[in-house]
């Protein structure tokens, strides 16, 4: 415990101060498997080069003299037996890591909650499938999770091969395109937690992160409850009149909006856009001034990202903007 | 003592040239990207346009054209090129010509007896480079441009996704 405390302030300054970004503090028992393994090889490894290093020095700094060669038969012991201790110390980390590779991949029950998570050059798309299927709640770049319960994720990819990690939880697991990978989360405590893609996808493969938010089991069934419910009606004229904008520039041939019948589904879905803490896949926060210059110009904060640029009038855009962010 | 250094110097000479080559050579076969695009960003009417396709033959854009052509569901009616509600697009001729504009034309404006405009719902660079992509669906025309990434990537995807 202190070892870690230890280890996560000299890590501080390169973590995120809003949300945790290490693999060192642990929140479920996958990651905490993998960060004793991580210790021990860590610690195993670092006393073994210790060694070399001091056996190194003192082969340099002692010279041969006349009774180096009565004690030959004693050297060739202690190396015989570095060589037997070296290859007993190899062979228990790979045991070592083979048990917990196996513990990591322990199978799901039943009652898992199934969490949908679809790769796109440079997002995330977040279902969570429901019976009726009309009941699916699609959200993206935002993954909450119930504390206490197993999460099974099943991962795909529409385009590249991506992969999925959030350090805190579990290890990285690939998405790839046409064969669908499963993943665990049992997240032990609440928190807010970052996560990144892990494996180079492209042009802003750097700027496709999420976030994921364990929380209390009645607070995750009152946020899916309010996700399902379709898009809140505007509250003011500016913010119909933004409804208007959206429903007939370029937004809606990309973007769905349940329940006012924009149906794209190529893009992250915005019905609850305002429930979310970021746009642009983690990159800014989701606040009236980030919005605006994404939707403006995004070309400019995210190049080559698939959303074109959109000149609208200053009032179109600031209507617009007021829409999107009454969508709680 | 002064000959390793002249055939070093020559050896750097020699190098150097390759690499002025290597960098020059392919990069004449290359079609060019835009990362920024700079036209209007709303399709603009017939009388406004361009007289000719900006993005002829280049790969990226038809490229970029086939993914739209997914996107905006094209494939919808024409399929991949064959057809269905909508005119096959691999076929001889065209009830609206083949020329870039008549095919700009169509997108913007919509035709009657089905085909949707699409005036103000995606930007003017996208559907030229949808022009440029339903141009590459007829079997008659040769393509100039060198092989750019070409679907096998997003196929995987797309095909799972509608399965």
């Amino acid at each position: 415990m202190r070892r870690t405390a230890w280890s996560a302030a000299l890590l501080l300054p390169f973590t995120a101060c809003r949300a945790s970004y290490s693999a060192l503090d642990t929140a479920s028992p996958e990651a905490t498997r993998i960060t004793n393994l991580h210790w021990l090889i860590l610690w195993v490894t670092g006393v073994v080069s210790l060694a070399v290093i001091a056996a190194l020095a003192i082969a340099l700094t002692r010279r041969r003299t006349a009774e180096t060669r009565a004690g030959e038969g004693r050297r060739a012991r202690a190396v015989a037996a570095a060589a037997i201790v070296s290859t007993a110390l190899l062979l228990w980390l790979l045991t070592a890591s083979v048990l917990a590779g196996r513990a990591v991949a322990t199978p799901v029950g039943p009652g898992a909650l199934r969490i949908q998570i679809v790769g796109h050059q440079w997002w995330w798309e977040v279902r969570y499938p429901a019976d009726p299927p009309s009941d699916t709640v699609i959200t993206a770049n935002e993954i909450h999770v119930p504390v206490g319960r197993a999460v099974l994720l099943e991962l795909s990819s529409t385009d590249v091969i991506h992969s999925f990690w959030v350090p805190n939880l579990n290890g990285k697991k690939d998405l790839i395109p046409g064969r669908p990978t499963r993943h665990l989360l049992r997240p032990e405590r609440t928190g807010v937690f970052e996560g990144r893609c892990a494996e180079f996808c492209g042009y802003q493969h750097a700027h496709m992160g999420f976030v994921l938010i364990a929380e209390e089991p009645d607070r995750f069934a009152t946020w899916l409850a309010s996700e399902r419910r379709p898009a809140s009606e505007p509250i003011d004229a500016a913010a119909r009149h933004g409804r208007e904008v959206f429903l007939s520039s370029a937004c809606v041939s990309c973007h769905a909006i349940r329940g006012i019948g924009a149906f794209g589904h190529k893009a992250p879905d915005l019905t609850h856009l305002a429930s979310r803490r970021t746009i642009g896949s983690a990159m800014l926060p989701n606040t009236d001034g980030p919005l605006a210059g994404w939707i403006v110009n995004s070309q400019h904060i995210k190049p080559g990202n698939h959303m074109p640029p959109n000149l609208l009038p200053a009032d179109d855009l600031l209507d617009l903007v007021s829409y999107l962010r009454g969508l709680r | 003592m002064c000959s390793p250094f002249r055939s070093l110097s020559r050896l750097r000479d020699v190098l150097l040239l390759g690499g002025v080559l290597l960098a020059v050579g392919p990069g004449c076969q290359r079609s060019s990207r835009t990362l920024l695009e700079t036209a209007p960003m709303s399709a603009k009417a017939e009388r406004d346009r361009p007289a000719r396709n900006p993005y002829e033959d280049n790969a990226y854009a038809m490229t970029e054209g086939q993914r739209l052509y997914e996107w905006y569901n094209c494939s919808g009616c024409h399929a991949r090129g064959g057809g269905g509600i909508g005119p096959p697009l691999m076929a001889k001729t065209w009830r609206y010509g083949k020329e870039p504009g008549g095919i700009y034309t169509s997108i913007v404006e919509g035709r009657p007896n089905g085909m949707p405009s699409w005036r103000g719902k995606m930007p003017e660079y996208q559907v030229w480079q949808i022009v440029t992509y339903v141009q590459t669906l007829d079997a008659d025309r040769s393509i100039a441009s060198p092989p750019g990434p070409r679907e096998e990537h997003m196929q995987a995807g797309e095909g799972a996704s509608s399965r």
